[in-house]
Parts: C-alpha cells; structure tokens; sequence
C-alpha cells in the first residue's frame, strides 16, 4: 500500500543458546517469531503484550538497533536491513527511538542543552550556530522550561526526563518514532501530562508512532491499531474499536479482562488465565497460547493457527476464530 | 466497635542533605478486623513509610518517627519492646512487598523460608512445619507443592514468587496484612491472580488488609476504604463507592480523572499540571496549591486540617469547610 510507512515481513529475531563444552547453539530464544505488520503514515500503531512476549525485541529491529534474523523491514519502500553503515546512518534521524527510562540514556556529565544538540551537530543537520535555538524551541515545545537548558540529567524529576527523551528524538525531526514504554515509569498525574504530549506532537508534525505498551488502557488511549503479541507471536491485530469492544483471540479477552477499573463492585466476568507465559527457549507446540487457553482443543495442541484476516483489517491466529 | 489498627497523628521524618522530609506528617488511619484499607497516592506521598513505620520498620539511620501512637489490638506499638515487636513481625502483622525476589534468601529453600516464622512463632517441631508449608504452597494456588517446596527462589517466576511471599505472611494467620504494591511489578493476567488470591484469604480467614497502592483499578477492586495521600498529609478518606462516584479533593478528582480507563475513550485526558513539591521547602499553604484548579485566598496562607464530614468521610481542603461545619 501507498499509505504505509513502514512494512514488517516475516521478521524474526532469534538468539542462540549455547550449552555443552563446546559452547555450540544448542537452541533458540525465538524473541521475535515470524511477525508481520504494516504501519500507515500518520498512525499510532500499538504493540502490547506481556513481559517477554517479544513486543520491545520488535522495535528495536525494526529501527534496526538489533540485527534481525530473518524477514524484511521496509521504511518508506527502503530495505532497513540492506542498508550499508553509511546509508543506515542517513536515514537514522528520521527513525527514533523513545526509552522506557531516559535517564540512563542520558550522560550524567553533559548539560542537558549539549545532550539535545549533540545529534543535530553529529549528523550536521544545522550549523552550530543555529543548534541552541533549536533546543530552545524543541525544549518549550515538549513543556520543559527553556532556563533549565544548562542544568544536568539529575536535575530533573522522572516526567521532565520522559520529556527530555521526547525532545531529543523531536530534535531530528523524524517521520517516525519507536516509544518504548514512554509511560510506563511514570506517577498517573505525570503520565496523563507526556500522554497528551505525545498525541499533540503527533498532530503538528503529522508523526508516525509505533507505541509498545503492556498497559491497555494507554494503548486504547492512544493507539489507532494495536497488535496483541505473545511469546514472539503476533496473536491478534485489528482497528482500537474492534479490538477493545470485540475482541477475538483469547488470549486478548483474557488480557482485556485482566484490567483492573477504577469503578468499585462492578461486576465483570473476568477470565483469570492459569499459570505463567512459558518460556520463549522452549514454547509450547501448536498454539503458542494453548497451555493457558480456557477453550483449549485437541487441533490446538498440534497444528500452529494461521495468522488471517478475518475481516477487513481484522487478523488472528485462532484455530476456534 | 474498637479498630484492630488505630493510628493517632503519626509524623515519621527522614534526614536527607537538603534537610528534614516530612515523610508522613501527621497521619491519622484506622483498619477494622476484617476490613482491606487502600492508601492510594503517587511516588513519594509517605504510602510506604506510613506501612513502614507501623511494622516498626523505619532504620534508624536514615529517619524515624517523631510522634504519634500505633494502636494495634490494643498495644501502643511505639511502646512495646523490641523483643515484642519481633514476636509480632511475622506472627500477628504481617507485611508482602513488591519485589518478592529481593525479600527472599536465594540459598534458602521455599519450604525453608515458609517454615521459618511457624517455628519461630509458633514452636512446631520442624516435621510439622514442613507438611505446613506444604500445605501453605498449596493453599495459594501452586501445584506440585512438594517439588516447589524443595526449589530455590531463582526457580520461580515473578508470579510464583509474590504467591510464596503471602504463603510466607499468612503462615501465622495473622491479623493484619500489609500488601506494599504486591501486583506493581508483575504483569496483568498475574495480577489478576494474585488480587484474587488475596480477596479469597480475606474472605475465609477475615484477615484485615492494609493495602499501598498507586492504581486506582487495584483499589476499586480491594478497598473497602480508602485513604488518598499527598506530600505526607492524608487529603481525603472515604469508603470506596462514594469516593469513586463523587471524590471531593481536588487532588482526588484529579487522579480519577487523568486515569485512562478501559472503553471510555475520551479524546484528550486531563492532567494534572505541574509536579509534586519539593519536600524540603513546604510552607504553610495547601500542599497541592500550585496544581490545584479551584484554590481560594486561604489556601495561600493556612493549611487546610482533615475535617470528618460525618458520613464516614473525610476531607483536607478549604472547599469543604463550611458544608461541614454548617453540618454540624
């Protein structure tokens, strides 16, 4: 499709395990396995799932911070991981990356100032002179006081430093952004605030988001089409509406239902999932899910459900779907 | 009807180099047998210093408490001896945190961690502490108990963990259980497990929960009432219906707004605006002052004190003050 910016195909990401005296593969974390999805310009694509489902694993490899093991990575019709050293790093200020925790990404030493112009100067995107007011207007842009540009990374409070990680990936004016858990850190005030930074960012720079989460009610919040992943897998994928009113996997009921609300005695049927995600070195056989699926059937545990479209822009990988 | 905890104007101060932190200022809390109390607030509001200073548990180095009384079951805790205090810790309060991992021995065995206090406290020769681990493991929902009991921390997950962590408290069959962000670290559909095994023990064993946490999901499912701190101070105090249908302090309202919430999708959320104030330089004023969006002239100048509205609940904020006492 013309519309879409950035093409995922059959990408996996495996790391070996090594064993023996002799230190050979022995096996694979299957981290990311076999996912494929397209994300449209202008959209806030989100990727949920639980810890070690794969869904960080996946960022990172499509802005190619990870190698890939196989499969395709197009951004606007460019092969990612074609790319030689060179190319890669010309097209590496219109892909950013977004941190869960900011600070560790940010040097102690360096003046915040030098930390959001370093980039622009590295990559020669604006001549030094020009560098200071440009972090002066990103940083009032992303609502941090423009006379803090001289203080140091421990000055700031947890949601000043999400804004400075917004900032910085603002500073290269991408197309698109990988935010990686932006919120998760964050008090429920505080992430109320970056989560209205993100969406009117969005609008005045007309940006593409992949936004990877394990809070659903941020995603819904946010996102425009979510994947729902699990053990390297991608399980469902539909449009917001569909997905939170309807959704069709089990898995993604489960999780849906999972959800505390803040609305006391509410009465909800909630499907309380046995167990703990298996190991992504040794998944089960069949359905990657059928080990904790209540409507588990016989076909589930030997044959791996295609992951189809059910109905425009639906997907699922559900044998009972 | 006597409360089985009862904490009277308790100010817990910690020392840090740019000066005193009035971690918990002046804090008044009540649990009743049976009941699951929620102290609900953001990073730093003296939740779990409040949980922290009834176990006993504040070192000494780095603060203490500076007034107050602790009333558990009819003993002033801040009185009792250090010895007493042990032989409550574990036996009759009870406290999970949020990284089991970090609060259990990694040499030690499972079974041996659970045997632990029921030897301690309640003298069982160790044949029968075992077949009560065992029992315990069960109890909260592991299978293969004995095969668990005999594995190392490092074996379990995060989940499996937090469940060997509240074997671990009620072993004793305590009468209080403090719950600091037992869920926080751990994924949703394990939440969903360990909040379930929580409201069973409270059901059959009447276990009274005091229970911290930041997410106010957690808290509309746990409470029966609720605590909502800010900066040290407790700004509202409700039973948990009537504080999500109409919450009263502005901070209050505030969270429940910013909150995103399962399909009611608005198009942009409310925030809160600005950032909790430094603990070292508070004044006189209203604590939530600068971020509050219907703050009058007095709250510039005077403190507003926790007014009890008469109907089970109670507000910190000057809004309130002449409904109240035109009430009484």
């Amino acid at each position: 499709m013309e519309n879409n910016l950035l093409e995922v195909h059959r990408l996996k990401k495996y790391y070996p395990i090594t064993g023996g005296l002799l230190g050979r593969t022995i096996g694979h974390v299957k981290a990311v396995d076999d996912v494929s999805f397209s994300i449209q310009k202008g959209e806030t694509f989100g990727l949920v799932g639980e810890s070690g489902s794969g869904k960080s694993t996946t960022g990172r490899t499509i802005l190619r911070l990870l190698e890939k093991t196989e499969g395709e990575v197009r951004f606007q019709g460019i092969d990612v991981h074609a790319l030689n050293r060179q190319e890669l790093r010309a097209l590496r200020p219109r892909m950013q990356y977004i941190f869960q925790d900011p600070y560790s990404s940010l040097n102690p030493r360096v003046r915040i100032g030098e930390a959001l112009g370093e980039a622009l100067l590295d990559h020669g995107l604006l001549p030094q002179a020009e560098v200071r007011e440009r972090v002066l207007e990103v940083m009032a842009l992303c609502g941090l006081a423009t006379y803090h540009v001289d203080r140091y990374p421990h000055e700031f409070s947890g949601g000043q430093r999400q804004r400075i990680g917004i900032a910085r990936a603002i500073m290269m004016n991408p197309d698109f952004i990988v935010a990686d858990e932006p919120v998760s850190a964050l008090d429920v005030s505080i992430q109320a605030q970056i989560i209205n930074l993100f969406a009117e960012l969005q609008e005045q720079r007309k940006l593409t988001y992949l936004f990877i989460s394990h809070d659903l009610s941020v995603v819904e919040h946010l996102c425009t089409r979510i994947g729902v992943m699990y053990l390297g897998s991608l399980l469902e994928l539909a449009p917001r509406d569909e997905l939170f009113l309807e959704p069709l996997h089990p898995y993604t009921k489960a999780l849906l239902s999972s959800v505390p609300l803040p609305i006391p005695k509410k009465k909800r049927e909630r499907i309380v999932l046995q167990g703990d995600m298996p190991s992504p070195a040794n998944p089960p056989t069949g359905c990657k899910f059928h080990t904790r699926c209540p409507y588990v059937k016989d076909i589930c545990r030997q044959e791996v459900p295609a992951f189809r479209e059910v109905s425009t822009d639906r997907f699922v990988a559900c044998h009972l779907v | 009807m006597n409360a089985l905890v009862e904490i009277q104007n308790l100010s817990t101060y910690f020392k840090s180099e740019q000066g005193v932190v009035k971690a918990v200022d002046a804090l008044d809390l009540r649990v009743h047998e049976g009941e699951t109390v929620c102290i609900v607030g953001e990073s730093g509001c003296g939740k779990s210093a409040a949980a922290m200073s009834l176990m006993g548990l504040i070192p000494e180095a780095v603060g203490s408490i500076v007034s107050g009384e602790i009333w558990f079951a009819g003993r002033d805790l801040r009185k009792v001896s250090k010895e007493e205090m042990r032989k409550l810790r574990g036996n009759e309060l009870a406290m999970i945190f949020q990284e089991p991992m970090s609060s259990l021995n990694p040499v030690l065995t499972i079974g041996e961690q659970i045997m632990e206090p029921i030897m301690e406290h309640q003298g069982v020769s160790k044949k029968a502490a075992q077949a009560r681990a065992v029992e315990l493991i069960e109890l909260v929902g592991i299978p293969r108990a004995k095969e668990i009991a005999k594995s190392y921390p490092h074996e379990l997950s995060g989940g499996m963990l937090q469940r060997i962590m509240i074997a671990i408290a009620i072993s004793c069959n305590p009468r209080l259980l403090i719950a600091d962000e037992p869920t926080t670290a751990l994924d949703v559909t394990i939440q969903a497990q360990i909040l379930d095994l929580l409201l069973k023990i409270k059901e059959e064993s009447q276990t009274a929960i005091l229970f911290i946490t930041h997410d106010l999901g957690v808290v509309a499912e746990m409470a029966d009432h609720v605590v909502v701190m800010y900066a040290g101070k407790v700004v509202e105090v409700s039973p948990v219906v009537e504080l999500f249908e109409e919450p009263k302090h502005p901070y209050t309202q505030g969270l429940l707004r910013s909150k995103p919430v399962l399909n009611q999708r608005k198009a942009k959320l409310y925030s809160i605006p600005g950032q909790v104030p430094n603990p070292t330089t508070l004044g006189e004023s209203c604590y939530f002052l600068d971020r509050c969006d219907q703050c009058l002239d007095i709250c510039r100048v005077k403190q507003p004190p926790l007014r009890d509205g008469g109907d089970g609940r109670k507000v910190a904020c000057w809004l309130y003050e002449e409904e109240i006492t035109r009430g009484k």
